[in-house]
């Protein structure tokens, strides 16, 4: 079916749903901007009922060819970004990405001697090292997404003012990116692990769900603040301290079991903080402070989950809501 | 009827400028209070109404900065349009330029797949295209070099060689015609060839007026953010031609010229002026060009002598001659005589913008007034030279050797046959 304007009898307004629909092609008919697609069928305007999956042939292949083909675009892109993201970031350095596990092993060893040698903070957690380091590793995920995230968008504003394409594959990208050197620091933390020959159990299945979980913090934050850095650029200043004082609200370097008990329930309402506990209960040590030991059931994760699903649908929401006008802005 | 790929109804595109936007929480805080209405409000395009059928080739011309750029962003999808409405069917092309998204720290290799990737190529898909890429670009054995090392000529190869892959219905295309060696511009000119022959629907931004002429069908002039005219792209090109030759193609002079011009544009005794210097707005292949002149005597003159010179837009002066040279005489003149001349001379310049110097002398050699750039034309000619004329040269050829009956008319057939000889030797 084709739009035609008389389709569109009434007075169009920029305000109209048809209007938004017809100009911005992402929120139809994801194949209109499929330019060098293989099948390259002739001019269709999807119209919004041709969006709505066709249940009736009740066919799931079906719908997955409509999904991969509706991201089709996005997917190339969000791959083309990656890659020469990985290929720029360790360009001239000589011992390339290996920097991503040296990074973590560098501050870990600082931090060590410092609270656990120095400060001996750290003596009633059993490997307290390895219970150090993976809070490092997962708030370093958080760190580098936001932080490479906020300016994302202004960076590709050559891009953007260019091409029409899905924006938020850039902050998708930045996140994969930083999902990339998280993956190789676990590698780093299995290897502790292993060495300390922790046991492990069937809790270790909670991580996936865990790092789902802070996938969708991380990314709720990123696409907040790259479309407000868009507008306002002291986003990335506010963001330097906010993310400071984050990391000393979140119990990384000190156990939770150091802070009187309601203030501690407190922070665990931060799904980083949860989530971090949660992380480090299921791998490293059952001495540690969850939400299941302070609230007395394992329930009140509904919290922190719930604020992490709002975050991600606002968040999501704003990014779309703003992304007509980053060509203008960036 | 054809079917319209691209519809554009009453589009408006405002831009508030970027100098009143508060992108500072501070500036937004010290002006809460402040009713946010309170933007400069930039109008970029104003009530846009068009369609574009498919297979069409439509040109889009106009000044820098009068909307034809945003026009194409808003086609594009990467601007909203304040209102109104657009609808493109087709598989739509989302690059506007050459090289988008190129990164001088990548290597060609790299830059290859990331064009390609925003083209929508997976990466089997450039690999497949990637050796043709190449060899079209002519660049075998510089793709593993950071782009960075490429001169610009190549850089614009590369991008132009994966822009060449793209499969699209509709294809947007921004002043792409500006860069690149006339090698490069010849082999941009084939490839719209190519695509207008496969029917691919064109819209296309330029100021290379020869290229509109050639390719499009049809064209839009863009003046202050409104279609002011849309129609045959030749009239639409000459149209835009005409926009360049001062606006007032009268150029009326006051009574006496002002002081300040008179340093350097105008300068004289002053015993006779030109009052109105006019020069026709263009001028095509048939006609003569004729320059109306009035000039109005201050103080008596013995023997007046009319002055004119041609320059062109590069300043070389093309032609001139004065009223003595030509044996007209004008006589004398007593004060407060007024003089009306003309001046017609056949089109032999070449197409262009022209400048006329005009000047009063008398026959001592005292100038009386000299008045340089009073008028201007537009030659319009087919005939793209670089030269200062075209005048209607003609060829003929013939052949000498092989078959009969072509001679030359002047000479002997005796020369025409060792001439011949010497051809085959």
């Amino acid at each position: 079916m084709r739009h035609t304007l008389a389709h569109g009898r009434r007075t169009i307004g920029p305000a109209s749903p048809l209007a938004s629909l017809v100009i911005d092609g992402r929120q139809d008919g994801g194949d209109r901007r499929q330019p060098g697609g293989p099948e390259a069928k002739p001019a269709t305007l999807y119209t919004p009922t041709c969006l709505a999956f066709d249940l009736r042939s009740g066919d799931v292949r079906d719908l997955l060819t409509r999904l991969r083909r509706r991201y089709r675009y996005s997917i190339i892109l969000l791959r083309a970004m990656v890659a020469s993201d990985f290929k720029l970031k360790y360009q001239a350095s000589i011992l390339g990405y290996l920097w991503s596990l040296l990074k973590p092993l560098a501050l870990f060893t600082i931090l060590y001697f410092v609270f656990v040698k120095l400060l001996r903070i750290g003596v009633s957690i059993p490997h307290y090292a390895i219970y150090l380091l993976f809070g490092i590793v997962i708030w370093g995920l958080f760190a580098e997404t936001t932080n490479s995230g906020v300016p994302s968008l202004v960076q590709k504003a050559d891009l953007l003012r260019k091409i029409s394409f899905p924006r938020y594959v850039v902050v998708v990208a930045v996140g994969v990116s930083a999902l990339i050197s998280f993956g190789l620091n676990m590698i780093v933390i299995v290897l502790f692990v292993g060495l300390a020959r922790l046991p492990l159990t069937l809790d270790v299945l909670w991580l996936p769900l865990l790092l789902l979980e802070l996938i969708a913090f991380c990314v709720s934050f990123s696409f907040f603040l790259s479309a407000l850095f868009v507008r306002y650029r002291d986003m990335s200043y506010i963001w330097d301290v906010v993310l400071q004082a984050g990391f000393y609200a979140t119990p990384i370097i000190y156990p939770l079991s150091l802070v009187h008990y309601a203030f501690a329930r407190f922070l665990l309402f931060n799904p980083i903080a949860q989530i971090i506990q949660d992380a480090r209960y299921v791998l490293v040590t059952k001495q540690t402070e969850t939400m299941t030991q302070a609230f007395g059931t394992p329930w009140a994760r509904v919290v922190p989950v719930t604020i992490t699903i709002a975050l991600l649908t606002s968040s999501v929401l704003f990014f779309r809501q703003r992304s007509p006008s980053f060509a203008e802005e960036a | 009827m054809a079917e319209a790929v691209i519809q554009v109804r009453s589009v408006c595109k405002d831009f508030s400028l970027p100098h009143v936007r508060q992108r500072t929480l501070k500036s937004r805080a010290i002006h809460v209070f402040r009713k946010r209405r309170e933007v400069e409000v930039q109008h970029a395009l104003r009530d846009i109404d068009f369609d574009v059928e498919r297979g069409e080739f439509l040109g889009v011309v106009g000044r820098n900065g009068s909307g034809k750029s945003t026009l194409l962003k808003i086609l594009a999808g990467i601007y909203k349009p304040t209102s109104g409405r657009t609808a493109t069917s087709g598989r739509l092309v989302p690059f506007i330029e050459l090289g988008v998204g190129f990164n001088p720290e990548l290597t060609g290799r790299q830059n290859i797949y990331l064009n390609g990737a925003l083209l929508g190529f997976s990466k089997a898909e450039v690999d497949e295209m990637y050796d043709d890429i190449v060899s079209f670009a002519e660049l075998e054995g510089y793709m593993d070099q950071k782009l960075k090392f490429y001169s610009s000529g190549m850089q614009v190869r590369i991008a132009f060689s994966v822009a060449t892959r793209a499969r699209a219905d509709v294809l947007l295309i921004d002043e792409v015609l500006a860069v690149g060696d006339e090698a490069f511009q010849r082999k941009c000119f084939e490839h719209f060839h190519a695509l207008k022959k496969r029917g691919t629907t064109i819209v296309f931004v330029t100021h290379n007026m020869s290229a509109v002429r050639q390719f499009c069908d049809r064209a839009l002039l863009i003046e202050d953010s409104r279609i002011v005219a849309e129609g045959d792209a030749d009239d639409i090109a000459t149209q835009y031609t005409q926009l360049f030759t001062p606006t007032a193609h009268t150029a009326q002079s006051p009574a006496a010229p002002e002081p300040e011009e008179a340093a350097k544009d105008r300068w004289g005794e002053g015993g006779a002026h030109y009052t109105s210097v006019i020069a026709p707005q263009a001028v095509t292949t048939e006609d003569d060009i004729v320059i109306e002149l009035e000039a109005a005597a201050d103080s008596d003159i013995d023997e007046a002598v009319f002055g004119l010179l041609i320059s062109n837009s590069s300043g070389t002066v093309v032609l001139g001659t004065d009223s003595l040279l030509r044996k007209t005489r004008c006589g004398g003149l007593q004060a407060s005589q007024r003089v009306r001349a003309q001046w017609s001379v056949p089109n032999v310049l070449s197409d262009g913008l022209h400048y006329v110097d005009v000047s009063i002398i008398d026959d001592g050699g005292t100038v009386h007034d000299y008045w340089k750039d009073a008028a201007s034309f537009t030659v319009v000619k087919d005939e793209k030279s670089p030269y200062a004329m075209t005048p209607d040269t003609t060829f003929t050829f013939e052949r000498l050797n092989g078959e009969s009956g072509a001679l030359s008319p002047s000479g002997s057939d005796g020369s025409a046959q060792s001439r011949s000889d010497d051809a085959t030797v």
